[in-house]
């Protein structure tokens, strides 16, 4: 049986010599680059006190659900000028995603939608290169007293020009948060 | 199109006007003189003409082209003393019987040993498929060629990642050999295909099942081999040139390959192939970026004789695949949209461009063998190979991180191991093995994205005994057993949120080696002891019938995905986490079978079950939500399941001409823990073929193929999930089964002998004649867009 033992001490060695591991060799931490964690919405009336509408995610695409917060109700027949941050707030310090969104501004388009019973109109106010809406910025006008919901989505890649509906535009969701919003 | 076809009936009229000669042809079955069973991979070189053929699975060969008189035959065969035979042909078609000495140690010429058709194991089924079929598939994937045998289907992403499904399992446990390695090429994901091209085999075998325990312990679905045609001791070059283009995809591909051989043993071998198609064609729309640009090419050098022999073998594969546009979606209200609406959300115009998202993966496969005969025991082997796969994936991304790849993953392997055959005892041959293995995974972490696979080191073990004892000429059983060990030490980084939420803070806290805060280090080290056994027995009856029945015992380790899988999976927009908990699989199953072969007609009736304990399963669980919006959660998780089903064929040649064959798989899969159907198990099928063929009519060959794939009616139910959009709970279409669909093929085929021996073989494949729409329930696309439209593919193989 001289074979067998051939074999086994031929197989020992091979695996002694490739069994001498890396072990130290800790991986690097990632950091998610482009995940997005929060949604901020400033709406701002002419006179009277702001408005913010926050939804929170730290842990992504984790388990946790993201936070969502209303500072307060809007008041009825009131215009107020929206601006839109969007943050990554997994690096240190949180990484402003609304700039790389308005530079892909062809690529990108928030949509704006009331529901619920809310009393309420939005139009853009800002506008790619193709004069296409974008809607980091945009106006909320609020009717009369009521209680519904505001979803903000934002899309990438979508059909641009599009009809104003989500179902035309297409592309990927990388937003889409919905708030209870109570006009007062 | 209507170039092409022209094109080849020009060809084969000319086929016609230069009729031949010497119109006889001589046929004949090549048998063993002990226990007079057929010799399947005998060569029949008829001297004088240089002419050779191989026989088949059931020993026969067939030559054509004969003058009238007499021929003189060299038939040898790996395991027998060569001879030489004389035959008359004198009628149209003679036939010969010839037997071979089937007696090892008397031999004293120097031989081939190779892989001869020979079957692997007994009592399992296998089937072979030869390299002219395989021709056939050229621009195809060894997945598409695989679906020939009955009870294969595949678990396609798209049309260019085809995952072969055995009996109703793939992935892991489905095995791969290339040219004797076990292909490391992160079999575990959905989409990811074997990285073999097609070309390079010589011939591919299928063993269902677990039985073949030399491969490997863990194969419950079964066994794939891709090897390299034999090569002959003889001073000789020769080679083949393989063209194809096709019309949906409007690209094309081409092999070529060339052997240079000698007397001595001595050999050498290259091939290469390239393929480069843009984006395919459903029936109604363009499937943008579809495209495929692939490379393959492998490189031997050996020596073969009678008592040693070595091989030094290289093959690389790279394979850049475009991925359906409209598939990459951000929620779940993107996915039931895509599901409702009939036409995919992106269709632009035909481009070769293979844009995001899109796959690029490479491997290298290196290999070194040696095999030495000991006279009075048997043939001893040893082997090394090293493989390395690297991927990458391609992600809608935005910014700079546009063209950085979202998936960076190197899996490198490194396996030594020997074998010995014992075989001096006619009665009774022993086989024994020895494997180990090291393999690292390392994902780099430039990718800006947490790594869905972690950093890993893995060892393997594993000991091998089988027998095959032949009680008489008619009954031969055969036994085996096998060990295996594996360790995965890896390092991977968890959300602290999901290591909470999965409860390992309960259970593995003592693996954490760093807290870094919202991510925890750790280093889980899991040990798997797995045992797999067979037995089973071959009984021949009659002239041409056989019974077989097996019975085979696996045990799998789960793999990498299965285990540490951990985030959001964007074509399938679901969230996929895998559990450190997933304990080895166990699978027992019975397989039976009754074949007849003969020249008249045969069939396969092969009735099974597998009943596999702690079966790792990926289905839908429940929902998460991220600021994206609701995204469905799939779970690995573990249950007792059943697969039981028949594969059935059956071949009848009406005339020297016409031949039918029909297939058939039926297959049940059950969750007996829930008392529910499993997810994606294969929906019936029902293939039917004509096919005429006649040799003196320049091999013309003009086949008609069928495919009916019935609904799957049985199917784990739809899950409810929130839609923002429409602000409550839906119902999420995600299970049901597309309808059933009904495919037509045509395949023409005609030699062509311009100078002698330079043979060139002209073909054309329509798929999908009538350019029916359809979708597969196995396609994980099936959701965003249509199966493919119709295909024309014309191809030509000229013989050096």
């Amino acid at each position: 049986m001289k074979l067998v033992q051939l074999s086994i001490l031929s197989m020992a060695i091979g695996l002694l010599t490739f069994s001498c591991d890396n072990d130290d060799d800790t991986p690097q931490v990632v950091n998610e680059e482009e995940v997005i964690t929060t949604l901020n919405v400033t709406l701002t009336p002419q006179t009277g006190t702001p408005v913010t509408l926050q939804s929170q995610d730290l842990d992504g695409d984790g388990p946790n659900a993201p936070v969502v917060t209303v500072s307060g109700p809007l008041t009825s027949d009131t215009t107020y000028n929206g601006v839109i941050t969007v943050l990554n707030e997994t690096v240190s310090p949180a990484e402003n995603i609304t700039e790389e969104v308005e530079e892909e501004a062809e690529e990108h388009q928030f949509f704006f939608s009331v529901g619920g019973g809310l009393e309420a109109t939005t139009e853009y106010t800002n506008f790619d290169g193709d004069q296409n809406p974008l809607g980091t910025e945009f106006r909320i006008i609020a009717g009369s007293p009521s209680q519904g919901t505001l979803t903000f989505t934002l899309r990438h890649e979508p059909k641009k020009p599009n009809d104003g509906t989500l179902s035309d535009a297409g592309g990927e969701t990388d937003i889409a948060v919905s708030f209870d919003v109570t006009v007062e | 199109m209507k170039f092409l076809f022209l094109c080849f009936m020009t060809f084969g009229s000319v086929a016609i006007v230069l009729a031949q000669e010497c119109p006889y042809s001589l046929s004949g079955t090549v048998i063993d003189f002990h226990d007079k069973t057929p010799l399947a991979g005998a060569s029949v070189v008829v001297t004088g003409l240089d002419r050779q053929v191989t026989t088949d699975a059931s020993g026969r060969f067939y030559i054509d082209d004969l003058c009238e008189g007499f021929v003189e035959l060299e038939v040898s065969h790996p395991e027998c003393i060569s001879r030489f035979v004389r035959a008359d042909v004198e009628d149209e078609e003679s036939f010969i019987k010839i037997t071979l000495e089937h007696h090892l140690e008397e031999l004293e010429e120097v031989q081939v040993v190779g892989s001869a058709i020979k079957e692997r194991t007994n009592s399992s089924q296998e089937e072979t498929i030869l390299s002219t079929d395989l021709e056939r598939y050229t621009g195809n994937s060894i997945g598409d060629a695989l679906k020939r045998i009955t009870g294969v289907s595949s678990l396609n992403t798209g049309a260019a990642i085809v995952k072969p499904v055995v009996q109703g399992l793939s992935g892991s446990r489905v095995t791969i050999l290339n040219n004797g390695v076990r292909m490391q090429d992160m079999e575990w994901g959905d989409e990811h295909a074997p990285n073999i091209d097609i070309n390079l085999a010589g011939k591919t075998t299928l063993i269902k099942g677990a039985g073949a325990l030399q491969y490997g312990g863990d194969a419950i679905g079964g066994v794939i081999l891709v090897e390299p045609e034999k090569i002959r001791a003889q001073d000789s070059l020769y080679g083949k040139v393989l063209l194809n283009g096709v019309t949906n995809g409007r690209g094309g591909s081409g092999t070529l390959e060339l052997t240079k051989s000698y007397k001595n043993g001595w050999f050498i071998k290259g091939q290469a192939s390239y393929k480069r198609f843009g984006d395919l064609e459903a029936p109604d729309y363009i499937l943008s970026n579809t495209g495929i640009a692939q490379i393959g090419a492998s490189f031997s050098l050996g020596k073969n004789s009678f008592e040693e022999g070595w091989e030094a073998y290289y093959s690389f594969f790279d394979s850049d695949i475009a991925i359906l546009r409209a598939s990459h979606i951000g929620n779940v209200d993107d996915l039931i949209q895509a599901i409702n609406s009939q036409t995919p959300n992106v269709v632009e115009d035909f481009t070769y461009t293979i844009g995001s998202p899109s796959q690029e993966v490479t491997h290298h496969l290196a290999k070194g063998s040696y095999y030495k005969r000991f006279e009075g025991a048997g043939k001893l082997s040893l082997q090394y190979d090293f493989q390395q796969n690297q991927r990458f994936e391609y992600d809608l991304r935005r910014g700079e991180t546009r063209d950085i790849p979202s998936i960076d993953l190197r899996l490198t392997t490194h396996t030594i191991s020997t074998d010995f055959r014992a075989d001096a005892s006619e009665q009774n041959r022993i086989h024994l093995g020895l494997m180990a293995r090291y393999q690292n995974n390392s994902a780099d972490p430039s990718t800006g994205v947490r790594r869905l696979i972690p950093d890993y080191d893995r060892y393997d073990f594993g000991a091998f005994a089988l027998t095959e004892y032949y009680v008489s000429p008619s009954w031969v059983i055969d036994a085996g057993l096998r060990y295996d060990f594996s360790r995965i030490d890896a390092r991977k980084f968890y959300q602290a949120s999901r290591w909470a939420e999965r409860g390992y803070d309960i259970d593995f806290n003592d693996l954490i080696i760093e807290d870094l805060g919202s991510q925890l280090l750790t280093n889980p080290v899991l040990d798997y002891h797995n045992f797999s056994a067979t037995a089973g027995v071959e009984h021949t009856f009659g002239e041409d019938s056989k019974v077989r029945a097996n019975y085979a015992l696996a045990q799998r380790a789960p793999n990498p995905s299965e285990l540490f899988s951990e985030g959001l999976h964007h074509s399938a927009a679901r969230i996929e986490l895998g559990d450190l908990r997933i304990t080895s699989e166990t699978s027992h199953k019975i397989a039976v079978s009754v074949e007849k072969d003969s020249e008249k007609w045969g069939y396969v009736l092969a009735p099974y079950v597998n009943r596999i304990n702690d079966f790792v399963l990926l289905e839908p669980s429940g929902v998460e939500f991220t600021i994206r919006g609701a995204f469905p959660v799939w779970t690995y998780r573990q249950t007792d399941a059943i697969f039981a089903g028949i594969d059935a064929s059956l071949y009848s040649q009406w005339t020297p001409t016409w031949r039918s064959e029909h297939r058939f798989s039926f297959i049940k899969g059950k969750d007996e823990t829930l008392e529910g159907p499993l997810i994606n198990v294969p929906p019936v099928h029902l293939e039917n073929g004509l096919v005429y063929q006649n040799p003196q009519l320049r091999k013309l060959r003009i086949a008609v193929e069928s495919r009916y794939v019935f609904r799957q009616n049985e199917f784990p139910e739809n899950i409810e999930v929130f839609s923002p959009v429409a602000n409550e709970q839906v119902v999420l279409d995600i299970n049901t089964p597309p309808p059933a669909y009904h495919l037509l093929d045509l395949d023409l085929e005609t030699r062509l002998t311009l100078i002698a021996n330079n043979d060139l073989t002209l073909g054309l494949r329509v798929t999908n004649v009538f350019n029916t729409r359809y979708r597969d329930y196995l396609n994980r696309l099936r959701f965003f867009a249509d199966d493919l439209g119709r295909n024309l593919a014309l191809r030509i193989k000229w013989i050096i």
